[in-house]
């Protein structure tokens, strides 16, 4: 194997699953995995465009998430909301800075941060670049390691909600940014989920790859059948 | 229609750029990486299965813990008030932000006593010399309950919350902070020791009959 060559190209079929490889029945694009049973492609089905979609939501959440109070904290003074980035300037004091970066990593910093990594990586995708593949994937596991802690906000805002309740006195309720904010983890985890890194090396591999394909895939791996 | 496996099992290709490639014989401990792209492609897990067995039951015993006791705790001018991890989502229930507290519900409790208990049915099945086919079901579906268990979040989550009410009144942390707390070791020890390849390696196929003979079967019958 000088030439980089895919399972693609061989006309084999991976199992994200169990990592099984097996050949689909002449013919066929689609098959089920005889380990695991899981549903078989060569390439997550439509993951530009579902990647896509989700991206775009999370987009359009994201701008309420950020603009609209997550908390709304009721004293003798009265009622009184705060948005993430308030909460973070809030948290800011000699003792809490830490923590007050720490959300200000998670709530904000990351799924923008988020957004526009998976936006490079589709544009990347779909213009076929063969530059900075290493790069690349590399940018797709942190976005896939880091994307969980965004939550952080979600935790902070239940947990106080359900811990100061001492009516008259002081009460704290979550507020209309909250569902935003969720919203954007949860489609940025998707987007993620849905796309398909496999696709930052089709290009390369293409290229690679001798061009007429004249070279019959099952003489070079020894496949039986 | 299930398609058809390979006579060369070790063959495989990297899941994150799909190069073909021949995995390995490893011995217990080393790794192997895709040449291309770098991704871990397995980890030979040392003796994984009784690990992951006892650290799986000490987990069960610690959720059942953390989602039983109260997790914090405030007094303010003579009045108490507690939190259970339940207690998070009940909240915003009542608050009318249905959603938000499935998402809470889902990820604190659900997710990981699914994974937990996805785990520990999964070693118990694999300790059998051929887990019969309800192992890889359990094992197909476990990635997705780790995806959405955020135990070590949620801990984050309720340290700044801690934090932030530690200035208004005085803060009580309860008996399940600690048992989540040691929780997330645990699931970090779940990780370092499972090793899903050598259960895969085994269990029995969906397509019944299809399963092609192991490495070592093969070589006994002198057929490879």
């Amino acid at each position: 194997m000088s030439a980089a060559l895919t399972a693609m190209q061989h006309g084999l079929q991976s199992c994200e699953t169990c990592g099984l490889l097996s050949r689909p029945a002449p013919g066929e694009d689609e098959g089920r995995c005889p380990r695991c049973d899981e549903v078989l492609e060569f390439r997550k089905p439509a993951s530009i465009q579902r990647t896509w979609a989700f991206l775009i939501g999370a987009a359009v959440c994201y701008i309420p998430a950020n603009l609209l109070p997550v908390l709304t904290t009721t004293t003798a003074a009265g009622p009184e909301s705060d948005t993430i980035l308030q909460g973070v300037v809030l948290l800011w004091s000699p003792t809490g800075w830490p923590l007050s970066l720490i959300v200000l990593f998670a709530s904000i910093m990351i799924p923008s941060a988020k957004i526009l990594a998976l936006a490079y990586l589709l544009i990347t995708v779909q213009r076929g670049s063969v530059a900075n593949n290493e790069q690349r994937i590399r940018l797709y596991r942190t976005v896939d390691l880091i994307g969980r802690w965004s939550m952080v906000d979600v935790f902070v805002d239940a947990f106080t909600a359900a811990l100061v309740q001492l009516q008259p006195l002081m009460s704290v309720r979550p507020a209309a940014g909250l569902f935003f904010f969720a919203a954007v983890v949860v489609l940025t985890m998707l987007a993620v989920e849905s796309f398909d890194p496999r696709l930052i090396w089709d290009s390369v591999s293409s290229r690679e790859a001798p061009a007429n394909g004249s070279l019959s895939p099952r003489e070079r791996v020894g496949v039986r059948g | 229609m299930y398609n058809q496996p390979l006579s060369d099992h070790a063959l495989i290709a990297c899941p994150h750029c799909d190069l073909l490639q021949r995995l390995p014989a490893l011995v217990p401990g080393a790794s192997a990486r895709c040449p291309r792209c770098d991704k871990e492609l397995w980890r030979h897990r040392e003796d994984s299965l009784n690990r992951t067995l006892a650290l799986g039951i000490a987990a069960a015993l610690l959720f059942v813990i953390a989602n039983s006791v109260p997790m914090l705790g405030l007094t303010v001018v003579g009045r108490q008030a507690f939190t259970t991890v339940f207690g998070g989502f009940l909240q915003l229930w009542q608050d009318n932000e249905e959603i938000v507290a499935g998402l809470v519900l889902f990820a604190a409790v659900i997710a990981p006593g699914l994974q937990i208990a996805f785990v520990l049915a999964i070693v118990l099945g694999a300790h059998r010399e051929r887990p019969p086919r309800w192992v890889g079901t359990l094992l197909r579906h476990l990635p997705t309950t780790r995806t959405w268990s955020m135990i070590e979040v949620m801990m984050l989550g309720v340290l700044v919350a801690l934090i932030k009410i530690a200035e208004l009144a005085t803060v009580i942390p309860g008996a399940a902070l600690f048992a989540l707390a040691a929780l997330v070791f645990v699931f970090a020890g779940i990780q370092a020791c499972f090793d899903r390849h050598e259960v895969w390696e085994r269990v029995e196929w969906a397509e019944a009959g299809a399963r092609p003979a192991a490495a070592g079967e093969r070589l006994a019958e002198g057929t490879s």
